[in-house]
C-alpha cells in the first residue's frame, strides 16, 4: 500500500505528471458536460464520426510536419461537426449512412496518408498513438497544456451561457424553433464545441476511446438523476473522478491512460446502473 | 384584423398536396377545432401556421399584434422526451426562453411567471418531479404550463385530450375553456366531436382535399356534414 503512494508521491514531483493531471481533469469535464446533450439528443454517433475525422485531420497534419498540429485539426473537425449536425437533422436514414461514410473515409484516408508519408520508422505505434491515446502520460509539451487549458476553459464559458438554450433545444427544438428561438444557431455552437471538446479529449485517450469518455459519464448519471441538472453536474463529477482515478492509476499500474480511464468509466457505469436498480425496487 | 389568417392555402410534403383551397380567419378570443379524417391534414396544417413547415401554396399571415413566433403549442410528446431526465420545473422554464434573450439566466420575474402557470394548471405541487414519471394527462399539463410561458396570446393543440381517461379530459377541456375565457385564442385539432361543438366558438372541418366547412358551430350544426359528423361522432348533441 505505502509502495503504491510512494509512487503516486513521487510522480507528482514531476511537473509533467502534475501538468497531465490538470489537463486531463478539465478534458474529462468538458466531455462530460456535452456529453449529457449529445446522448439526450441521440447524437452519440456524431461524436463518433467526429473523432474519426480528427483522426484523419491528425494522420495529414503529420503528414505535412506541421508543428502545431491544432491548428489544422481543430478547423477541421469543426466543419465537419457543423455538416454531420446539419445532416442528422434533416433525414435519419441518408443522415446515418453520411456519419458512417465520412467516418470510414476519415479512417482510410488517414491511414493511407501515414503510411504513404511515414516520417517516422515505427508507423504502427504512432497510429495506435493517436487511436487509443498515448502509452504513457509524459508526452504534453508546454504549449499543449495552455492549449488545452484555454480550450477547455471556453468549452465551460460557451456551456454556462448557454445552459437553458441547449436544454431548451434538446428537449423540444422544434418548440423553441417555433417560439422564436435561434435554435438553428444553438446547434451550430454546439457542434462548434463539440469539435472541440474531440480535439481535446483525442490527447488523452485517443481518437478511438473518445465517445466512451463523452458518453459512459452521462449515462451512468442519468441511471440515478433525474432533473437536467443534476444529470448533468453529476456527469461532471463522474467524468473528473473517474479521469483523475484512471490517470493515477495508469501510473501505478503501468497501463496506457486512454484504455485505463475508460475502464474506470465502464466499472463506475456498472455501480450506477446498480444503484439506480435498487432505487426503482425500494 | 386577424390574430391568424389562411388564405387558399394548400398542404403537403414533397410536393404532394394532402389538402387545399384553405381559407380561415382566427380573431382574438376565438375557439376554433380543427376536425377531420384520419390523414386529411391536421397535423400538417398546425405544423406549417407553426412554421415548421412551408406551404405548398397559398398565405398563412398573423396579426392583431400577434408576431408569427408568439404561437404557442402542444403536440403530442416526442419519443426522445419520453426518457428524458428533467424536472417539471425545467420543462416548464424551458417555453420562457425567447423572453430571455441572450441573457444566460431566467431572471425572478421569469420565473415568477413560470410558477403561476404551473398554479394556473394545478402543477404546482409537482414542480419537482421528473417529467418522465408523470402520467399523460400531467405531461400534457406541463407541457401546457411551457406553452402559456411562451405566449398568452394563441395557443395551438394537437389532440390535447388523446390518451387521458373520461375523467382527465374533461378536467383537460374545462382548463383550456378557461384559458380561453381569460381571452387567450385557443386553435385545437380534436376527434372528440361532442366535446368541439361544446366548447368551441368556430369549427373547420377538413375532407379529402378539401375544406367541407368553416364557420361559427351554431352554423356547422345546421349543415347537413355538420349533422352527419355530430351524429356518428356520438349519439347526443
Ligand atoms: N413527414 C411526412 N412526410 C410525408 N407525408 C406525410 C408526413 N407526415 C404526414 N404525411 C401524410 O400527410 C397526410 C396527412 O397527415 P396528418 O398527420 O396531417 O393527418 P391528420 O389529419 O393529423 O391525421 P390524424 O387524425 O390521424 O392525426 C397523411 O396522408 C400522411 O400520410
Ligand atoms: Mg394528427
Amino acid at each position: 500500500m505505502t509502495e503504491i503512494f510512494d509512487t503516486i508521491v513521487l510522480a507528482f514531483d514531476f511537473t509533467m505528471v502534475r501538468y497531465a493531471m490538470i489537463v486531463g481533469v478539465l478534458i474529462a469535464m468538458c466531455s462530460s458536460l456535452l456529453g449529457v446533450t449529445l446522448v439526450l439528443k441521440r447524437f452519440s454517433f456524431i461524436g463518433d464520426g467526429l473523432s474519426h475525422v480528427a483522426f484523419g485531420a491528425m494522420a495529414i497534419a503529420a503528414a505535412m510536419n506541421l508543428t502545431n498540429n491544432i491548428l489544422f485539426v481543430l478547423p477541421v473537425t469543426m466543419v465537419c461537426a457543423v455538416l454531420l449536425l446539419r445532416t442528422g437533422q434533416n433525414s435519419k436514414i441518408k443522415g446515418d449512412a453520411a456519419i458512417a461514410m465520412i467516418s470510414v473515409s476519415a479512417l482510410a484516408t488517414g491511414y493511407l496518408v501515414m503510411n504513404v508519408f511515414a516520417t517516422t520508422t515505427n508507423l504502427a505505434g504512432d497510429v495506435c498513438t493517436i487511436l487509443f491515446g498515448s502509452t504513457t502520460i509524459l508526452t504534453l509539451t508546454n504549449i499543449d497544456v495552455w492549449v488545452s487549458v484555454i480550450l477547455s476553459l471556453s468549452v465551460v464559458t460557451v456551456f454556462t451561457m448557454f445552459y437553458h438554450k441547449i436544454f431548451a433545444v434538446t428537449f423540444d427544438e422544434d418548440f423553441a424553433t417555433a417560439t422564436g428561438n435561434k435554435a438553428k444557431l444553438y446547434n451550430l455552437i454546439l457542434a462548434i464545441v463539440i469539435a472541440v471538446v474531440i480535439v481535446l479529449a483525442m490527447r488523452l485517450v485517443g481518437a478511438l476511446l473518445i465517445t466512451a469518455l463523452v458518453i459512459f459519464p452521462a449515462i451512468s448519471a442519468m441511471r440515478v438523476f433525474k432533473s437536467f441538472r443534476s444529470v448533468t453536474i453529476w456527469s461532471v463529477i463522474i467524468s473528473v473522478k473517474c479521469a483523475a482515478i484512471g490517470m493515477l492509476a495508469s501510473i501505478v499500474l503501468e497501463t496506457p491512460v486512454g484504455a485505463t480511464i475508460v475502464a474506470v468509466n465502464i466499472i463506475v457505469f456498472g455501480l450506477f446502473s446498480f444503484i439506480g436498480l435498487l432505487r426503482r425496487m425500494i | 384584423m386577424p390574430q391568424l389568417s389562411c388564405r387558399d392555402v394548400s398542404l403537403g410534403y414533397d410536393g404532394k398536396t394532402i389538402v387545399s383551397g384553405l381559407t380561415f380567419d382566427v380573431n382574438k378570443g376565438d375557439y376554433l377545432c380543427i376536425v377531420g379524417d384520419n390523414g386529411s391534414g391536421k397535423s400538417t396544417l398546425m405544423k406549417t401556421i407553426l412554421r415548421l413547415q412551408t406551404p405548398l401554396s397559398g398565405k398563412i399571415e398573423t396579426g392583431d399584434g400577434v408576431a408569427p413566433n408568439e404561437i404557442g403549442y402542444l403536440l403530442q410528446q416526442t419519443a426522445a422526451q419520453k426518457d428524458f431526465p428533467a424536472t417539471v420545473l425545467e420543462v416548464v422554464l424551458s417555453g420562457l426562453l425567447n423572453r430571455a434573450g441572450m441573457r444566460p439566466f431566467y431572471s425572478k420575474t421569469e420565473k415568477q411567471t413560470a410558477n403561476e402557470n404551473m398554479e394556473t394548471l394545478g402543477i404546482s405541487h409537482i414542480a419537482k418531479k421528473c417529467y418522465r414519471e408523470l402520467s399523460g394527462g400531467q405531461q400534457q399539463r406541463v407541457l401546457l404550463a411551457r406553452a402559456l410561458c411562451a405566449t398568452r396570446k394563441i395557443i395551438l393543440m394537437d389532440e390535447p385530450a388523446a390518451g387521458l381517461d373520461p375523467g382527465a379530459s374533461i378536467e383537460m377541456y374545462t382548463l383550456i375553456k378557461n384559458l380561453n375565457d381569460s381571452g387567450v385564442t385557443v386553435i385545437m385539432i380534436s376527434h372528440d366531436i361532442i366535446a368541439s361543438v361544446k366548447y368551441a366558438s368556430h369549427i373547420l372541418h377538413i375532407g379529402r382535399e378539401k375544406t367541407l366547412f368553416f364557420g361559427t358551430t351554431e352554423d356547422y350544426l345546421k349543415t347537413d356534414i355538420g349533422k352527419l359528423y355530430t351524429h356518428t361522432g356520438g349519439d347526443t348533441v
